[in-house]
């Protein structure tokens, strides 16, 4: 991790003054929890003054020490990260608050300064950059890193060389950057908690609450934890709306959360009709399902089962289960799962669903989950969402042949989801009804759709 | 007095408080056999006399009691079951479990009760209460009380002298023959074939002449029943079957057909039809003697045996593990007609439940009954009735060698009422059973029985983690047969700026008692399990997969080509090779199961290489050159550069050792197979030949690929009690490394080799000193670094090596040995679930 600063104000060795680090004499390294900073100069004249920040970062000590990176090949000892803002702090902290003894006006004056950081990693790449520092007034020059000179084709590294330039005072743009390494970094060394609040607001007064990319500096700066985030942005600008989920696992391409909650209806709508009071949420996820399960009195019995532990976690502090009295808590039940495995737990209901689980399964895998689903759970209604692939090209951002999730292992046309019903139907005895669901184009169709299986011979 | 019981059955002792009951049971059976109201009453109420606890006590008795029943142990119920409600809820229990209620009643004079409560101060309850129990067991004891609530064997105690003299005996059930360890021939359903059961028998190697069987030395012919109906001769039959039961030459069990035959005979009511009427107009030309010996015999037959040990099993329709070896009604309904739905079908004829298709118990079923043309064995059940009577043939089942033996029928002889069962098309029953998994089978905490290193647990956290990659990510679970398992490296090296050398691993086996290693070139790119079958037929016959006629898939399991077509070139290419060079001839199988390296790494590591590998190695030279240019230019900093300049020179270093194993791939001709295991084949798991045959196999196949796709792996066979021998292999893994190469892997000769203490590892590595850079870190060779580096525990890493050594090689001799998919997949799920236990991933 290098910092070079560097200023053309006459005489430019003041900046020793500034950085309270004398240019004429070797500097004493800081030893910091990570390695070793050092501060030294290149060009010292009346003209031009360059002091750099030099990390030694300790590679096995980081692995070794708490263990935060897990692996030995990581990229903590060069990019510049947060690391490089606690050496700031640390190391050249009167250059940091603007306090000088020698030069107390200087501090307060605004000076050319150019700032060049080696290896900022910039995972929004220079639009990012730019979209951070030229706000404030910065010029930008960023030159990105190819990956590996040998292998072009695989293109370019999230890291970029980048200069600075601005007239400012020297405290006002190490702030800045004090700020926004780590937020371009997007990550942190140490926990992060309401002080890092407190200490955001300190650093960024007079500055973040008017920048345009004050949410995202915020939500970077604070890892990405939605509370201090709010808590921030309201301390900021208190009549500022709250900020939306960050974390949520729906497809970028679906527009609004609106088809999920249409699909989600329509599935409810028809357990409804259905009459089945015992129903299985079959691939529930975060039980989004089965919180409108657990609203309607007409569902006794309520089981999610999902192959994902976590997923069944997050369902479980979602849905409060922990919380609710003992006889609504035992109406529902979590049970990891899969549906190429026959389980017993799941056989005897009157209803499943299975919204969006079908395409996350292998095409070669879904002979099995026929078989345990209709020959073995054989609940009289099966409910079965899954994309429709003619619908994609109404999305913009889509590339074309592209589907809508990374982990959909295929998306259907709509004949090829009719055929499928049709043959599962046939060979397990059940008769099919397939609809659409969600925005519907007269040409390609809606966005999902749906088959409801009923076992032949079911009256109700 | 001498009282018999059945070895299985539930002894319920009757009796009034004071009656003995409790020294009695002590005196005639194991404490753990004993359930006691009492004990149970202190279990759950710290007072064994608290009335209040009673219902609690006696639930906790009954949980045990059924476990016990379930488990098949003798269990005695000491309370004082006077109430007939009571002891009719054991009998009940017995029967449930299909075990012989017995009755003890301690019938003593009720001044003695009395007598012996007033002597313990625990019990001081009312007179009355011991005058209701003495009356309550003498009403239950009048007339045959007991017996009509269906204790099968009652015995009555009426004074302290004749408890005294009681000895108890345990007798052995009728349908145990454990002792019996065969070999056997199981001859299926006869139904008065004479012509084709001599024929067979003499296939057999059973000298006949006239009635007279002898069969070859130490066999024992075990008929399944159904010797009778429909044929040409069933008075023959019988008296050759009769004759050497009597002979001690044959076992025989009843079928349904003797049944009603016997009851036919006997004068009984029944409806003549299914054949009866010809085995009843052939006896009538016997003798009534030979009609009543007849009858004597068929009822004399007992419903199933438990032969072998419990290992084998043979009853006419079959039996469900939780029936074997057990008495009742029930048990011998279904050894005689199996277990039906309650429906027709179209022909009439009941619907008959699979139950072979849940069966789970250890032991072999072999059974009758239902005529099939082709015997196929499912869950470790095979029906032979093949039909002979109806003009298939007559088969017999040959144990323990598992092999089949039929002659075919001279004619039909009956016509089926409905056609006998096609062979299915596509797959057999077992296959498509296999189709679908059971999830009990894999989740929670399980243990693994292994041939090589005994009972390996897996936590049910790891299979939790286990379950989500296999559902998610892993090919068809009929192919994946095989998982490898995970190799330690060598003992940590002190010399300097080294981590691993050879020396420590010819050490590791030295020091085991192993005389020759080999090492092996170690292949940098991806793990690569290939299944290959010789044709799409060998695929579906062997494998129960159709349309598709071999997989490559990663060490978890996964489809390693995203891009099918290139798979199919690849099997392709590997297929051809293996036939040019005879391979499938010389090893007298359809298929292969090839443990294999697959190169270049940058083909499956593409994601790694430009999101964690490349960026680091462009963030290090970027930075420490930068670095190092501005130190260049300034004062006071000559010890700095000295050190950024080294620590560059490392960052070169490592950024050429990943980029050797990096090239791009364009077409099937840019990869590199190299195959190191031959694993499997047709009845074979090769971990009994040493890796010189395993290398030399291959070379063969790799030979016949001229494009040289197919990579041969270099080696080097090292005797460890040579000096010279040791020195040439340190300088053979120098120039392998210094060529670029990743190392090696060092094997002990033999695929399995045991040292002093159990199991030694059987592979460790030997990994490059710039390989090592990828591993940990471009700067680790640095002093500083290398010193602290260097402690790193191994003992985990081994341990789980070695489990998953053991889980994996079981996997396939299940898997070879053509058990259920359920039980190779039980292995095999297992190494991916040991995989998720935590160790430094370093290692």
């Amino acid at each position: 991790m290098l910092l070079t600063i560097t200023t053309t104000y006459q005489p430019a060795t003041d900046l020793g003054y500034l950085l309270h680090k004398n240019p004429a004499r070797a500097q004493p390294p800081t030893e910091l929890s990570f390695g070793q900073a050092h501060v030294f100069y290149s060009e010292v004249s009346a003209e031009r003054c360059s002091a750099h920040l030099l990390l030694d970062v300790d590679p096995v000590g980081l692995v070794r020490g708490h263990g935060q990176p897990q692996q030995y090949v990581n990229d903590r000892p060069y990019a510049a990260s947060s690391f490089l803002s606690v050496a700031l702090a640390r190391v050249l902290r009167e250059g940091l608050t603007g306090r000088s003894r020698e030069r107390p006006e200087l501090a307060n004056t605004l000076i050319p300064l150019e700032f060049q950081i080696a290896c900022v990693p910039s995972r929004g790449g220079e639009k990012l950059l730019r979209g951070l520092f030229e706000p404030l007034g910065y010029s930008v020059d960023a030159q990105s890193l190819e990956l590996d000179e040998r292998f072009p084709a695989w293109g370019d590294s999230p890291y970029f060389n980048l200069t600075l330039r601005i007239t400012a005072t020297l405290s006002s743009a190490l702030t800045h950057l004090y700020v926004l390494i780590p937020v371009l970094d997007d990550d942190k060394h140490y926990w992060v908690g309401e002080d890092e609040v407190q200490k955001l607001l300190r650093f960024g007064s007079g500055w973040l609450e008017t920048h345009p990319l004050r949410e995202e500096i915020a939500a970077r700066y604070l890892k990405h934890r939605r509370a201090l985030t709010r808590s921030l942005l309201a301390q900021l600008e208190p009549d500022l709306e709250s900020v939306d989920d960050v974390n949520e696992e729906i497809p970028v391409t679906e527009p609004a959360q609106s088809l999920h909650q249409q699909r989600l209806e329509t599935v409810l709508a028809e357990l409804r009709r259905s009459g089945a009071k015992r129903v299985l949420d079959l691939g529930c996820g975060e039980g989004k399902l089965l919180r409108l399960l657990m609203a309607d009195k007409q569902f006794e019995q309520i089981t999610g089962m999902d192959v994902s532990h976590r997923a069944l976690e997050f369902a479980e502090k979602r849905l409060k289960l922990a919380e609710l009295p003992e006889a609504r808590r035992a109406r529902v039940t979590l049970l990891q799962g899969s549906l190429t495995y026959r389980d017993v737990r799941l056989e005897g209901f009157d209803a499943a669903a299975l919204v969006e689980v079908i395409e996350h399964l292998e095409l070669y895998r879904l002979a099995a989950l026929e078989r345990t689903v209709f020959e073995f759970m054989r609940p009289r209604v099966v409910i079965v969402t899954t994309p429709n692939a003619e619908y994609n090209a109404q999305w913009q951002t889509l590339p074309a042949g592209a589907m809508r999730h990374s982990d959909h292992r295929f998306e259907w046309t709509r004949a090829e989801f009719t055929d499928w019903a049709k043959r599962v139907a046939s060979s397990f005895g059940y008769t099919v009804r397939v609809s659409g669901v969600g925005l519907e184009d007269a040409l390609v169709g809606a966005a999902s759709q749906m088959a409801v299986f009923t076992l032949v011979g079911d009256s109700a | 007095m001498n009282i018999a019981i059945p070895e299985l059955s539930l002894v319920v002792l009757i009796g009034s408080s004071g009656s003995g009951k409790s020294s009695f049971a002590k005196t005639h059976f194991k404490p753990t056999e004993i359930l006691s109201s009492d004990f149970f009453r202190g279990l759950v109420a710290d007072d064994e006399n608290s009335q209040s606890a009673t219902p609690d006590a006696f639930e906790a008795l009954y949980f045990i009691l059924e476990k016990r029943l379930k488990a098949g142990l003798l269990t005695v119920i000491d309370a004082t079951n006077v109430r007939s409600e009571d002891r009719k809820k054991l009998v009940a229990t017995a029967r449930a479990f299909h075990v012989l209620p017995v009755a003890i009643v301690l019938d003593m004079p009720e001044r003695l009760c009395l007598e012996r409560n007033a002597s313990r101060p625990d019990r001081q309850f009312g007179a009355h209460v011991v005058r209701g129990h003495v009356s309550a067991v003498q009403r239950s004891v009048r007339g045959r009380h007991l017996e009509r609530e269906g204790f099968r064997h009652v015995f009555v105690l009426r004074s302290p002298e004749e408890v005294a003299t009681v000895t108890l005996e345990r007798t052995r059930l009728w349908n145990n023959l454990r002792h019996l360890r065969g070999p056997f021939d199981i001859i299926g359903d006869v139904h008065g074939c004479i012509d084709e059961l001599r024929g067979l028998l003499e296939q057999l190697g059973y000298g006949l002449s006239n009635d007279l069987v002898t069969p070859p030395a130490g066999r024992t012919a075990v008929f399944v029943g159904d010797l009778v109906d429909r044929g040409p001769d069933t008075p023959a039959v019988l008296r050759l079957v009769m004759g050497m039961v009597a002979a001690g030459t044959a076992l025989c069990v009843p079928g349904n057909h003797d049944v009603k035959l016997m009851r036919a005979l006997g004068g009984k009511q029944v409806s003549v039809a299914h054949g009866l009427a010809q085995s009843l107009e052939q006896l009538a030309l016997e003798t009534p003697e030979f009609r009543s010996d007849v009858i004597k015999f068929v009822d004399g037959l007992v419903s199933h045996y438990v032969l072998d040990d419990g290992q084998l099993v043979v009853a006419h329709a079959g039996m469900k593990a939780a029936l074997q070896g057990r008495g009742s009604g029930v048990v011998r309904e279904f050894a005689l007609y199996g277990e039906t739905t309650g429906e027709t079908d179209e022909y009439g004829l009941p619907v008959r439940a699979n139950w072979a298709a849940e069966y789970r118990g250890s032991a072999m079923v072999v059974y009758g009954h239902t005529p099939t043309l082709e015997p196929e064995w499912v869950n470790r059940t095979i029906c032979i009735d093949t039909g002979c009577v109806f003009g298939g043939k007559l088969t017999a089942l040959r144990y323990p060698e598992n092999a089949l033996v039929s002659v075919n029928a001279l004619r039909e002889y009956a016509v089926p009422s409905k056609p006998l069962q096609p062979v299915q098309e596509l797959l057999t029953q077992q296959q498509s059973l296999d189709d679908v998994l059971n999830l009990s089978d894999v989740i929670g905490k399980r243990i693994v029985e292994t041939r090589l290193r005994g009972r390996v647990t897996v936590r049910e956290e790891n299979a939790a983690a286990a379950l989500e990659v296999m559902a998610r990510f892993a090919v068809n679970p009929k192919w994946l047969v095989y998982l490898p398992p995970t190799m330690s490296p060598v003992e940590t090296s002190n010399m300097d700026g080294y981590l691993e050398r050879p020396e420590e691993a010819l050490s590791y086996y030295a020091a085991g008692g192993v005389e020759r290693v080999l090492l092996e070139e170690k292949h940098m790119g991806s793990r690569a399990v290939v299944v290959i079958a010789r044709d799409l037929e060998a695929a579906s016959e062997r494998f129960g997969v159709l349309d598709e006629s071999g997989i490559v898939y990663t060490r978890t399991g996964r489809r390693f080509f995203g891009d099918l077509s290139l798979e199919q070139q690849l099997l392709e290419r590997l297929r051809a090779a293996m036939t040019a060079s005879g391979f499938w001839e010389r090893l007298g199988t359809t298929w292969a199961v090839l443990d294999c390296e697959l190169m270049p790494w940058s083909a499956k590591a593409q994601s790694l290489l430009e999101g964690q590998y490349a960026p680091v190695g462009a963030a290090a030279q970027s930075a420490l050159s930068q670095a190092v240019a501005v130190l260049g230019q300034s004062h006071h900093v000559a010890e700095l550069l000295e050190r950024f300049e080294s620590r560059l020179a490392t960052v070169a270093a490592y950024r050429d050792a990943y980029a050797r194993y990096c090239w791009p791939v364009q077409s099937l001709e840019d990869y590199r197979l190299a195959p190191f295991h031959l694993l499997a084949t047709e009845g074979a798991v090769h971990s009994d030949k040493n890796h010189r045959w395993h290398l030399e196999e291959l070379a063969q196949i790799c030979a016949a690929d001229l494009r040289g796709v197919l990579f041969t792996t270099q080696q080097l066979e090292v005797d460890l009690s040579s000096e010279a021998s040791r020195s040439e292999a340190v300088r053979w893994w120098e120039a392998l490394t210094a060529r670029g190469g990743e190392g090696a892997v060092c094997k002990p000769l033999e695929f399995i080799s045991h040292g002093k203490r159990g199991l030694l590892q059987p592979a460790v590595k030997v990994r490059g000193r710039e390989y090592l850079r990828i591993i940990y870190g471009a700067e680790y060779t640095l002093p500083e670094h290398l010193v602290r580096l260097r402690s790193r525990g191994l003992s985990a890493k081994r341990s789980l090596a070695l489990r998953e050594f053991a889980v994996g090689m079981e996997g396939l001799e299940r898997f070879v040995r053509r058990e259920p998919l359920r039980r190779t997949h039980e292995a095999v799920f297992a190494v991916l679930a040991l995989e998720s236990e935590p160790v430094d991933s370093r290692l």
